[in-house]
Formats: C-alpha cells, structure tokens, sequence
C-alpha cells in the first residue's frame, strides 16, 4: 500500500525562542513537500509575515496575496523576500497561534519553484486575517533546505511548531 | 498506519496540449484530490483553468474569490472556471468531495497559485448539479494551452 505522505522532520521551539526554524538535507525522493506551521513571533502587532528562504536564499521570489481582515479583502505583490503566510504576533491573544500549510510541488525538479500558502491569524478580537498566496522562486535548482522566519526581526516564540512531509506521487 | 491518501494516476505533459483527462477513475475511494503544477500558453492576461467531469461542461455553478496583486476580488460563473494559470508553472491543488457518491451533487474546493506574467492567489467553489459518479476529470486552458513540464496527480482518500 502506498505511504504517499512520510513526515521528513518536525521542530518544536524551544524556551527562548528561536530566529528561524530550518529543515536541511532535505532528500530529493519525493515529488511535492508540505509544511503545516503553528506559530508566534516577538515582533509587535497581531500578525507578522511569516518569510521563507529555499536553500538559504531570499532572492528571486515573487508572491501574491490575498487577504481578508474580517471587515475587508485585499490583494498585494510582495517581491524581497519568499512569502509563507503570517505568524500571530505579540499583541494578539496570548498564548494563540497562526496556522500555515506551504506546499510546494516539484521541488526537486529543474523548472521555477511555484508553491502556494494557506494562512490564518487568530485573535480575540476584530483583527485576524486570513490569507491564500501564490509563490514562485525563480530558481532551477532543487530546494534542500527550506528556512522559516519572521520579518520585522522577530523571534519565534516558545511552542511554534514545523513539521515538514513528503510527498509521493508513486 | 492507514494509508488515507493513495496515488490513482500521474502525468507530466511532454509537449504542450489542450487539455489532460483522468479517465476510468475508480469509486472506491470518499473523495479526489489533484495536485496540478500548470501553466498556460496565453500571455495577454492570467487564463482561468477548466474543469469537466465526465464529459459535461453544463450544469455548474462557480464562485471564484481572488487577487492579482493590486484588487481582491469575487465573481460567479456556470461555466467551470475552476482556477488560473498563467506564464510559469503554478501549484494548484483541487479537492473533490464525495465524487462517487449517487444520491448527491457534486462540490469542489480549488486553491490556485498561479505566478507569472500575470498572478493569481485565488480560491474557488465548484458546484456540479449531477448525482453521476464522477469518473472522468479533465483540466483545460480557456485561452491558451496547458504548458510542456506540466504535472497532474490524482490521489484517491479514504475516510476510513
């Protein structure tokens, strides 16, 4: 019977946080990766981006959102750094975190790496978001590291959690 | 372990085509899930995808929510735009309920994220009005051809 999805690794964070949280070697024998990410940052405000760099690279991406706040929708390009989705950030409900799925297909082939996001912030109050994004890296080489960070410069707090699968078509 | 998600079929395109099918899918399993990394031929504007099950491009009802960029926006076709691809390979997953089941119409989820020339982030809710078990899926450009390199996959899950 097939095991078409294999946890590769999973990160919990640990006391004191961490900057980023990072998946190395990743091995080239699945055919799609996805990330689920529960997560915080340090960073102020209810939400922060959740960045992402391919083998420690944050050039060549481009990304499109779109987000709903609850009261509006809207849509924006983001082109310095790979967009993930959004960590809960420091004033939002203590003790709750974002949630993010990352997938990412054909990520050891030798076309452009596209993947897609889905995310959500949640709050106890009328500022949360959630959010679709489409992603592309500009890159022919097969991704073996994926890293997880918050832009602002925020820290990923305490009990954030990455796990990252693979995926098999066969 | 279960094996919840099992692979039914895959293809990469090796010369750009019109359209790719799933035929002969079998009913054994609770719903469909396909993972298609497309893109479209058409350069002038994002070219929304197609779906048709079993033949039948009539009896659907489409609401789309996406952005481009600069405007979020909402919209409602009969025709099956089901998603959109544009100049490089997107990352589209499709998710299909109860698609053997007889006594029910048939629902769809899509997400799509199409990057290129013109992007797309965008969800859709595909409603076919047919209680036929669906055992043929076909995906198609409305503008353009689907791209050489393009990927489909068809997974099978079971509730239990």
């Amino acid at each position: 019977m097939a095991n078409t999805y294999t946890k590769i690794a999973s990160v919990s964070v640990g006391s004191g946080g961490a900057a980023t949280i990072d998946f190395s070697s990743i091995p080239t024998t699945y055919t799609d990766l996805l990330i689920k990410v529960s997560s915080r940052t340090s960073a102020t405000g209810v939400a922060e981006n959740l960045l992402v760099k391919f083998n420690n690279s944050s050039a060549t991406f481009s990304n499109k959102t779109l987000r709903g706040s609850g009261s509006a929708a809207v849509s924006y390009s983001f082109t310095t750094n790979g967009f993930g989705g959004f960590l809960n950030a420091a004033t939002s409900t203590s003790s709750t975190f974002g949630n993010t799925e990352i997938y990412i297909p054909n990520y050891a082939g030798s076309t452009n790496k596209s993947f897609s996001s889905d995310s959500v912030t949640e709050n106890n109050a009328t500022e949360a978001y959630a959010l679709l994004a489409a992603g592309l890296w500009s890159t022919t080489t097969a991704i073996n590291q994926i890293t997880l960070y918050s832009d602002s410069s925020g820290t990923i707090q305490q009990y954030s959690t990455a796990t990252l699968y693979g995926i098999s078509n066969t | 372990m279960a094996s919840t998600y099992t692979p039914i079929a895959t293809t990469t395109l090796g010369s750009a085509a019109a359209s790719y099918t799933f035929s002969s899918i079998p009913a054994t399993y609770t719903d469909l899930v396909l993972i298609a990394s497309t893109g479209s031929s058409f350069s002038s504007s994002a070219d929304a995808y197609q779906l048709t099950f079993n033949g039948a491009t009539t009896s659907f009802s489409v609401t789309r929510l996406y952005g481009n960029g600069s405007s979020a926006n909402s919209d409602r076709y009969t025709t099956p735009y089901a998603g959109w691809i544009s100049t490089a390979l997107g990352a589209d997953t499709i998710h299909i309920m109860n698609y053997a089941n007889t006594t029910v119409y048939k629902t769809a989820i899509t997400r799509s994220s199409s990057e290129g020339t013109y992007s797309i982030a965008g969800a859709t809710a595909v409603l076919w009005q047919s209680t036929t078990a669906i055992n043929s899926v076909k995906i198609s450009g409305t503008s353009g051809n689907l791209l050489s390199g393009s990927t489909f996959t068809l997974y099978g899950i079971k509730a239990a």
